[in-house]
């Protein structure tokens, strides 16, 4: 019988999983090591500014024993999506400390290299041929907002990870992968049913999240046939059952039913569940529909702004009594002293928000309930053009706020708690997610880019 | 009458993706889940009552296979921009906790 058996290390490469794990998983003997490693979870900051979600060690624990346990048993390592955004420094980052671990370790392997940043000539273009395709809730996407993103990324399919395996490649680090292609390029290589590869995939990409109560990340492993697979934890204190290979379908995706890739849609409404052992679970019956055109996803971000910020409590009984409209004249009056210091002209060039905890930070204005405690946090968020504006203008509204009256209180008072000297932070650049489309490529290895390496 | 998170193994919101919100009520057994599913009184109104959307963006689908109902809208705010309040989005399922099942 066909079959292929799959090692995910973990969920995201960079937040762990245990060696014992991983060692057991490979007695069962996988033949590719996968793992995911990035995510728009953590927001835009990290496609916006290149920087990582874990830092370079995290990386290179977690890459050290997969590569060791690859090469060890002579099958492929591949990792999608690297470094959080997968731009095409975030790849070249991880190809630079796979590269050491090979140094450190004397390890040698062929290393395939994805590169997934879009061209924005090549992305206009695109746009004026109409093959450019709003997703749900998009935002407006012209050429404007391709010049001002810092990074676009397309979010690659299985076709470059089978063209880097068919081509020998012993490692495989890409920039932005759909999280399923990672793990389905393989089996679909060896011919096997794409429905039940890609639901296999789906499950394995989030690494041990789909067992019944997840303490920590780890590996999961999984077993693909042409008509149903087996997802079977390695750690032995771990279990799956029915629902929560199931409920996983729920996890971050707008339908359970429903996963859309690059080439078509997998639907699961016919998928069966079944217990094989206390702890490992058959999954069969899912359908895939080929999509009538093959589309890549977008992802873009832009700078919004630097931000400096400050942080406060209230606890005075007769200022949480009358917050609202304290804080609404804190408001006026800060924006009044901003003005007064640089001129007319400069409201216009900046943006002061507060956001008050213990009321609505974390619903702002859909939060439904009204009463609050007996103290407040306040977040006092300055975003303005240049750090040094941000600053400057926070460093008045700080003054403003800790001094703002209240009618009942007579002489100066000190209305907020600052828990720090000084009391502004500057938090750096803020970006913004800019795209939520998908483009047409001519073929589906067009808008990415393959090298290999001896290392 | 109890509340939802009574009946309930977890009540959570979460991003699907940088510009939905997806929220997944999976219930302890088959008995409350098709209880409250048919109570309908997740529905598209209450969401758009709630989070003041046009029920017509709200989608509400009854997922059998893991006793849950799972409902996604628009992102408010696009996650991370900056008037977004909680970046993974997982912290917006409040509302729903605490809802009365008839």
């Amino acid at each position: 019988m066909k079959e292929i058996r799959i090692l995910s290390a973990t969920g995201i490469l960079g937040s762990g999983f245990r060696e014992a794990t991983l060692q057991r998983a490979m007695t069962l003997k996988p033949d590719f090591i996968g793992a995911d490693s990035g995510s728009t979870d953590p927001g835009p900051y990290y496609l916006g500014s290149g920087e990582t979600l874990f830092s370079d060690s995290a990386y290179k624990r977690d890459l050290r024993l997969m590569l060791l346990a690859g090469r060890a048993a002579k099958v492929p390592v591949i990792v999608g999506s690297a470094c959080t955004a997968g731009t095409d420094a975030q790849v070249d980052r991880l190809v630079g400390i796979a590269r050491e671990i090979a140094r450190e370790e004397k390890l040698t392997f062929k290393l395939a290299a994805i590169r997934c940043e879009q061209d924005k000539v090549y992305l206009k273009r695109k746009l004026r041929e109409g093959k450019v395709t709003p997703l749900a809730n998009a935002p407006v996407f012209d050429e404007d907002v391709i010049d001002r993103s810092t990074h676009i990324v397309g979010m690659a399919g299985i076709e470059p990870f089978v063209e880097a395996l068919e081509n020998g490649a012993d490692v495989v680090i890409a920039g932005r992968s759909s999280d399923t292609s990672i793990f389905s390029a393989m089996p679909m290589m060896r011919g096997l049913n794409p429905a039940t590869v890609w639901h296999a995939a789906k499950i394995l990409e989030c690494g041990a999240a789909c067992v019944v109560e997840r303490k920590y990340p780890d590996c999961m492993f999984a077993t693909i046939r042409d008509d149903h697979f087996i997802v079977d934890p390695p750690n032995p204190d771990y279990r799956c059952d029915p629902a929560s290979i199931a409920s996983h379908n729920l996890y971050e995706n707008s339908t359970p039913y429903e996963l859309v890739e690059p080439s078509g849609v997998l639907n699961t409404v016919a998928a069966k569940y079944e217990a094989i052992s206390d702890r490992a679970v058959k999954v069969s019956g899912s359908t895939f529909k080929h999509a009538q055109r093959y589309t890549i996803k977008l992802e873009g971000a832009e700078l919004a702004g630097y931000q400096s910020i400050i942080i406060g409590s209230v606890r005075d009984p007769i200022i949480l009594r009358q917050l609202d409209s304290w804080l609404a004249g804190l408001l006026t009056a800060a924006r009044d002293r901003v003005t007064a210091v640089y001129g007319a002209g400069i409201e216009k060039k900046y943006k002061l928000d507060v956001r008050v905890f213990g009321k609505n930070a974390t619903m702002g204005a859909l939060e439904p309930e009204t009463s609050i405690g007996h103290e407040v946090g306040l977040l006092f968020q300055v975003t303005a053009d240049t750090q040094e504006l941000a600053t400057s203008i926070v460093k008045s509204v700080s003054h403003i706020a800790v001094h703002y009256p209240v009618p009942e209180w007579t002489g100066l008072i000190t209305s907020i708690a600052y828990p720090y000297s000084p009391a502004e932070i500057a938090r750096g650049a803020s970006y913004r997610f800019n795209v939520n489309h998908v483009v047409e490529p001519a073929t589906p290895l067009e808008m990415f880019r393959i090298e290999y390496e001896k290392v | 009458m109890p509340k939802l998170w009574q009946v309930t193994k977890l009540i959570r919101s979460k991003n699907a993706g940088p510009f939905e919100l997806t929220f997944d009520v999976i219930f302890k057994d088959r008995a409350g889940y098709e209880h409250v599913r048919d109570a309908g009184i997740i529905s598209a109104e209450w969401f758009a009552k709630t989070y003041r959307l046009k029920p017509e963006v709200v989608s509400v689908i009854n997922y059998d296979a893991a006793n849950a109902i799972k409902i996604t809208i628009p992102r408010p705010v696009v996650s991370g921009d900056i008037d977004d309040t909680d970046v993974f989005g997982g912290q917006q399922h409040g509302p729903l906790v605490n809802l009365e099942v008839p």
